[in-house]
């Protein structure tokens, strides 16, 4: 894969994209590109994410400080919530007559 | 997990229409069908600047000015987004800008088409990203995660492309006589290559069995192309334009239109280099690239520089 001459030789970096589309709301993962360094990474991020009034705040984030879960470990790390149905407040039974909760 | 148990779970995962995503286990030629697609569609989206940018210094007025820009700008955009799909696939940008300059790669054939005049503007932006748009609506629910978020943005964005370009067209074909011959001229040069856009017959695709079966692609070629050309000819007659196809009937039985055989030994020819203007494309893509690359220098110099700058601070504070 890296066998050509110009491969990565002056490759920027790869930013993550985090936009808030309005106030109140979380910021939320727009995509990715390429920047020297974060302030032309929000740069960039302006142009390419938000040229339809898209967010208010952007955060950049270098994609290799982003640590993921692997989906390999899906099972042990998600499934043992399957079985607590008593965290949501549907399991209990209560009778017509309780109100307000 | 053994080899066979990997694949058992990624073809589950397809039966059941959920995604797949850059961490997940994928078949090579699954992982290799996206890098082609997908880059590829990307380079269509840079080299499809290039007829358009020809138009923006001759644009007819300020607005129309503005609307090209907008449109250029957003395609830019549209590389941008799919480039960043493609390289969580485990391949670079300099790789794939490798391919595209060094004509490895493939772009869509319809941009080795000359914009003769401004009617061109409109004919492109109706016909050719009408054509894209509908082969890119039903991408937006491909199986792989982030391509499909790309489309969704990709689709949002462009169907105002389709409509600036009809819009030209109207104006034109309710002008003078020139200028309705002009739409008319427009009209006839890019019909035929736009429904080539929608790739070689299903006979003849080799990828299209595999693509359906994975759920990248959702329709095949010959059936985005009916339904393109279905919508189209309705949408000539509101311009009062003729299809330029003495064979286009409506079949009432099939319930679409027919119409003419496509000249794929034209298609052949032009996406082996020999279109109008192959060459011109490539070759000012390839200089955009090159004369920029002292900036791509320097700002890494600057960043490199500043981030030296403050560890030394760092240090002596």
């Amino acid at each position: 894969m890296s066998d050509n001459k110009t491969t990565n030789k002056s490759e920027w970096p790869l930013w993550e994209v985090f936009i808030r589309s309005k106030a109140g709301l979380d910021h939320k993962h727009a995509g990715s590109l390429h920047a020297a360094d974060f302030e032309m990474a929000i740069e960039n991020a302006r142009d390419v994410y938000t040229r339809r009034m898209e967010g208010v705040s952007i955060w950049v984030v270098e994609s290799n400080n982003i640590h993921a879960s692997d989906p390999g470990q899906s099972e042990s790390m998600y499934d043992p919530a399957s079985d607590k149905i008593y965290r949501h407040p549907t399991f209990y039974n209560l009778p017509d007559e309780v109100k307000y909760m | 997990m053994t080899q066979f148990s990997f694949q058992q779970h990624f073809d589950d995962k397809i039966d059941r229409d959920e995604t797949i995503e850059p961490k997940d286990w994928m078949p090579d030629d699954y992982r290799k069908t996206l890098i082609r697609q997908i880059s590829q569609h990307a380079h269509s989206e840079i080299v499809g600047m290039l007829p358009e940018g020809n138009w923006i210094s001759r644009a007819p007025t300020l607005r129309r000015k503005a609307v090209l820009l907008a449109k250029v700008q957003d395609e830019a955009g549209h590389g941008l987004y799919l480039y960043s799909a493609a390289e969580t696939l485990g391949i670079s940008r300099d790789e794939m800008y490798d391919q595209l300059h060094s004509g490895k790669a493939k772009y869509s054939s319809i941009f080795n088409y000359p914009t003769l005049t401004w009617a061109d503007m409109g004919a492109v932006g109706w016909l050719v990203d009408g054509a894209a748009i509908m082969n890119q609506v039903p991408l937006c629910r491909t199986s792989y995660g982030p391509y499909a978020r790309a489309m969704v943005r990709v689709c949002k964005e462009e169907s105002f492309h389709q409509r600036q370009g009809f819009e030209i067209m109207l104006n034109l074909s309710k002008g003078s006589e020139i200028q309705r011959k002009m739409a008319q001229d427009a009209f006839n040069r890019w019909w035929w290559p736009s429904l080539m856009m929608f790739g070689p017959p299903d006979a003849e695709s080799p990828n299209t069995e595999n693509s359906v079966r994975w759920r990248i692609k959702r329709l095949t070629n010959d059936e985005l192309r009916q339904k393109f050309v279905d919508v189209t000819v309705e949408q000539a007659k509101i311009l009062g334009l003729t299809i330029p196809d003495k064979d286009l009937k409506w079949n009432e039985e099939r319930g679409h239109f027919d119409f003419g055989a496509i000249d794929w030994a034209e298609f052949k020819n032009v996406v082996k280099g020999n279109g109008p203007c192959n060459k011109q494309r490539l070759e000012t893509r390839k200089k955009a690239w090159e004369e920029g690359q002292w900036v791509r220098d320097a700002a890494t110099a600057h960043a490199s520089k500043r981030k030296s700058r403050k560890e030394n601070e760092a240090k002596a504070a």
